[in-house]
């Protein structure tokens, strides 16, 4: 499977360029081109990309924050920093690469190549289900509607409904009652538990 | 008619049509075409049984070629009683055999998987088989069907019009596919495999079968009672 990639830059001319030359890797496909870091983690949710490169001056100070959270979000997101201006060394720390202005073109093939994001052997991911999939699955079995579980998690409905989505797809299980034997069989939940 | 996407004819032999495509065999009891018939072609047999040879044809086609859609002249040509039939003897196949057979088979896996599993996939089961009975029987035969033969026979209808037709058939579907799958995947393996496995075959072929009906549904069923709608108002 091929490596998903987001590409987060205020500069359309730097991120319609670095698409060029990503989408020329055989590996890789930019998947979404952002303008801001808003809602990023839903977009990668919903795009299922494992790869986001993001000009780092975009996160203001709670740069390390908000990596931190991704990561725990998404552990096989792989994140590159894309350096536009000066941005101190330390600041760079997180990032799994850094690209750079006056990066060739060889020089970011390289650099992504370099990074090891293997999308075949793919993160278990695919088969298993993640923490956040696991509650979703709980309370759809216990009944409640996307709108509740949204609230009770605090996150979107369309969040919820992403989730939904990569749950159906990793068992195979589309109606609510299905799920509610599965998560049953599994031991997710208890009969008691159900209404 | 796209006459590449359709390999046989009114003049083609029945035999011939049955081994092009042995899903067809089943429409056979449908229609009320006994076996026996010989070498004789699709319209003689049809003809024989008091059939439509044009609907017979047009189901055979929807059957074995997913994309086939009938258009607006051919249409016009069809009989509607006697597509009523075929759909209500479609009905009664899968309530009155292929539902019961596959019960009787789920009803030993049940008893199998004792009191840790067996009462909740009889729950999921017994809500399933609600939800086809309100689907196919209080909805369809008991709404649907009466109004196209009142609208047919012209007489008064009611506020009813098929535009609010529920494309129920996918969810019943789909929880057919999910009992599949909690079948071969999700159950212990120890418990009776090989009635597992023959039991999704059925539930196979099932699934594969309301999903040409609900295909005659919408692209025959619904697109002529829209025309005869449209003539009337």
């Amino acid at each position: 499977m091929k490596n998903r990639v987001i590409i987060c830059s205020t500069s359309e001319m730097v991120s319609i360029g670095l698409a060029e030359i990503i989408d020329s890797m055989a590996q890789f496909d930019v998947v979404l081109r952002l303008d801001s870091p808003e809602h990023l983690s839903e977009k990668t949710l919903a795009t299922d990309a494992n790869l986001l490169i993001i000009d780092p001056t975009l996160l203001g100070y709670q740069n390390k924050d908000f990596l931190l959270n991704l990561g725990k979000e998404y552990p096989h997101l792989v994140v590159v920093a894309l350096v536009t201006s000066y941005v101190d060394h330390l600041h760079l720390m997180p990032y799994s690469a850094v690209i750079e202005m006056n990066d060739s073109r060889q020089k970011i093939i390289n650099k992504l190549n370099e990074l090891g994001t293997d999308n075949t052997s793919k993160r278990n991911d695919d088969v298993e289900l993640s923490k956040r999939e696991i509650d979703v699955l709980v309370a759809v079995a216990k009944g409640m509607m996307n709108k509740e579980i949204a609230d009770l998690m605090n996150i979107s409905i369309h969040t919820v409904i992403s989730h939904r989505k990569n749950i159906t797809r990793k068992t195979g299980i589309k109606s609510v009652s299905g799920l509610t034997v599965y998560a049953l069989l599994n031991n997710l939940i208890d009969e008691g538990e159900l209404i | 008619m796209d006459k590449t996407k359709t390999p046989f004819s009114k003049d083609t032999k029945l035999a011939e049509l049955l081994t092009e495509d042995r899903r067809l065999l089943q429409l056979l009891p449908r229609f009320g075409i006994g076996l026996g018939f010989g070498d004789r072609s699709v319209d003689y047999v049809c003809q024989m049984n008091h059939v439509n040879t044009e609907l017979f044809l047009m189901i055979c086609y929807i059957y074995s070629n997913s994309d086939f859609r009938p258009g607006k002249e051919e249409l016009r040509h069809i009989n509607m009683s006697d597509l009523l039939s075929y759909l209500k003897a479609s009905h009664r196949y899968y309530l009155d055999e292929r539902f019961p057979h596959i019960e009787a088979h789920l009803q030993n896996i049940i008893e199998a998987c004792g009191q840790k599993y067996g009462p909740m996939l009889s729950h999921f089961y017994k809500e399933y088989k609600q939800e086809v009975m309100r689907h196919i029987q209080y909805y369809e035969e008991e709404v649907v069907f009466p109004y196209i033969e009142a609208l047919f026979n012209g007489q008064p209808t009611g506020s009813y019009k098929i535009d609010e037709f529920e494309h129920n058939h996918t969810n019943i579907q789909d929880v057919l596919d999910d009992m599949m799958n909690i079948l071969l995947k999700y159950l212990p393996g120890d418990i009776l495999p090989k009635e597992r496995i023959e039991i999704s075959l059925d539930i196979m072929e099932l699934s594969d079968d309301l999903n040409r009906h609900s295909l005659i549904e919408e692209r025959i069923l619904i697109p002529y009672v829209e025309l005869l709608e449209n003539t009337q108002s």
